[in-house]
């Protein structure tokens, strides 16, 4: 079933154009995860589903809820983290817990959820006296404290560090196992990879890609790359002409050849004709990170040629 | 699991209220420095007689309600305004527009709060006003609480105002500090209403502290105040609470 259902979503903030037709229909139960670089949109594209911004054009439903119209239903349905929201000083990590809990009909245990962030020795702790990344473990447990259906997360573990990192992955998976809709917004290819069932690649306020991280990685032009030392003089640019080669990088004494299936073949024939032996060859599968590389790259190049059309 | 659910409004106003205890400054300029005023005037001997040229009355008299105005500026355009621009800039507004809470419920709760503490001031000062200078309870006390009520109102305006107009927290402390003295200056402070000279005692009258000033003390005295006070109060605390809504911003 869908939950969260995006039409033809625009939002303009005077002459930028944040968000320039966005599609996107999330099932619930599903971590979805926008990745996209910086200024692709993607906070705006939240802010409008969690109802925060009205969008320009084009319309969201959150579980048939207009959440920019009907605050009251969006609020009781939608834990959102934010990238940028403060809390009062002076309040400490247990009475924010405690209050925002109290805007909810059945709350988790704030404690509990402090505790499995590990905010667990921080409980009498003031808001302003908390480190970056414990203000951050705050709003996750704050967003996620009122059991929402749908919850709504923005660069969750950007200034964490790798353990923490680890205790948020592991508690997304757990409100996602009880029954919450997550998306989710991220940099990190890694947390992509692991959370997400689903990615939507967001560049320049459009959707480029959509599709479970393993389909991304394949559908990008390369899926393998391949890396080895030739044991004689060898002409790396020429490899560019094989087909199915689409990169060809060179590290020092290694060349590193980004190829899909076919041309691995293709660049094997090449250098048994050069009479070139590939030492340590290896071939591995391109990562996400190779594959939003790519598909950026690529709508990094249309992108440029529609600048000067009409908008 | 059943439990009795409050509703946010008031899970912020309780929130808010711890929170306003938290803050040292705000209570003893607010609840504090008035009576402290009061309580050295008071300790000058001749304003403890009666004066001819202000028929009759001690110059402790007129400070029972020029420091409960000064409680009320201390409250509305020195404290309040601090806390609501930083409820915007560090975007604690924005957060609490994520939950059922709305954010008015934080502004209101800063309204409600800083009201109560100003009536706290005055009451403190009325109380220690009868019992160490032996000055007389209110004579009308609907008329006393009405004009306070309103001059309240307006200054609670002035400090919406000037959050709303200030772009950040520091701009706002320095424009309250700017309001702030004249605001002192026409609610008597330095000098009583009363004793003022003919036509600068005629223009602080047209002010909305200097309306209150002169209007508490013939409240005080038994008497309803001036219909002119009570007219002047009440344009301004509709024109201010206008501009201040007019102004407003949650970003």
């Amino acid at each position: 079933m869908t939950i969260i259902e995006v039409r033809g979503l625009r939002k303009v903030f005077g002459d930028t154009t944040a968000v320039s037709g966005i599609d996107l229909d999330v099932s619930e139960g599903e971590i979805l995860g926008l990745l996209g670089p910086n200024g692709a949109g993607k906070t705006t594209a939240v802010e409008c589903i969690a109802g925060m911004q009205r969008p320009t054009a084009g319309t969201v439903r959150v579980a048939g809820i207009d959440p920019a119209a009907d605050r009251d239903a969006a609020t009781r349905l939608i834990g959102v983290q934010l990238q940028q929201a403060g809390l009062q000083a002076k309040l400490t990590v247990r009475e924010a817990l405690g209050l925002y809990a109290s805007f909810y009909e059945h709350p988790a245990d704030g404690i509990t959820l402090a505790e499995r962030l590990g905010l667990g020795p921080k409980l009498g702790t003031r808001y302003g006296q908390l480190s970056g990344g414990q203000q951050q473990r705050l709003a996750i447990a704050l967003a996620l404290v009122g059991r929402p259906r749908v919850a709504l997360l923005d660069e969750l573990t950007t200034g964490l560090d790798p353990r923490s990192r680890r205790d948020v992955w592991e508690l997304v998976e757990e409100v996602r196992a009880a029954g919450t809709t997550v998306l989710l917004v991220t940099h990190l290819m890694e947390e992509a990879q692991r959370l997400c069932d689903r990615i939507a690649l967001v560049d320049s306020g459009r959707v480029r890609a959509l599709d479970t991280p393993r389909g991304l990685v394949a559908r990008s032009a390369a899926p393998a790359v391949m890396a080895f030392t030739p044991d004689g003089a060898l002409d790396a640019g020429g490899l560019r002409s094989v087909t199915g080669v689409v990169d060809v990088r060179e590290r020092g004494e290694r060349i590193e050849v980004t190829v899909d299936d076919a041309g691995v073949l293709a660049v094997l024939a090449l250098l048994d004709r050069l009479d070139v032996r590939p030492q340590r060859l290896r071939i591995t599968e391109s990562t996400l990170d190779d594959a939003y590389l790519a598909l950026v790259g690529a709508t990094d190049a249309s992108s440029e040629n529609l600048t000067g059309e009409p908008q | 699991m059943t439990r009795t659910k409050t509703s946010p409004a008031r899970a912020v106003l309780r929130t808010e209220t711890r929170l306003f205890l938290r803050e040292p400054g705000s209570l003893f300029w607010v609840m504090a420095f008035p009576v402290l005023l009061l309580l050295i005037l008071g300790s000058i001997p001749t304003f403890r007689e009666p004066a001819e040229d202000l028929g009759g009355q001690r110059v402790i008299d007129l400070y029972v309600p020029i420091t409960i105005l000064l409680a009320t500026i201390m409250g509305s355009v020195q404290s309040m305004p601090a806390v609501l621009s930083a409820y915007r800039e560090q975007r604690i507004l924005r957060r609490i527009a994520t939950t059922p809470a709305r954010p008015w419920h934080l502004l209101a709760a800063q309204y409600v709060l800083h009201g109560a503490a100003v009536v706290i001031g005055a009451v403190v000062v009325l109380l220690v006003g009868r019992l160490v200078f032996d000055v007389g309870i209110p004579g009308s006390p609907a008329a006393y609480l009405t004009v306070l009520s309103l001059a309240l109102l307006a200054s609670l305006a002035v400090g919406g105002l000037v959050s709303g107009v200030a772009r950040n927290t520091k701009m706002s402390a320095t424009l309250g500090t700017v309001v702030f003295i004249p605001m002192m200056f026409t609610s008597g402070v330095w000098l009583p209403v009363q004793a003022m000279p003919g036509l600068l005692r005629d223009i602080v009258e047209l002010t909305p502290l200097g309306a209150a000033s002169v209007a508490l003390d013939q409240a005080a005295r038994g008497s309803w105040p001036d219909l002119q006070h009570v007219v002047v109060l009440l344009c301004w605390v509709f024109g201010l609470g206008a501009l201040a809504a007019r102004y407003f911003r949650w970003e």
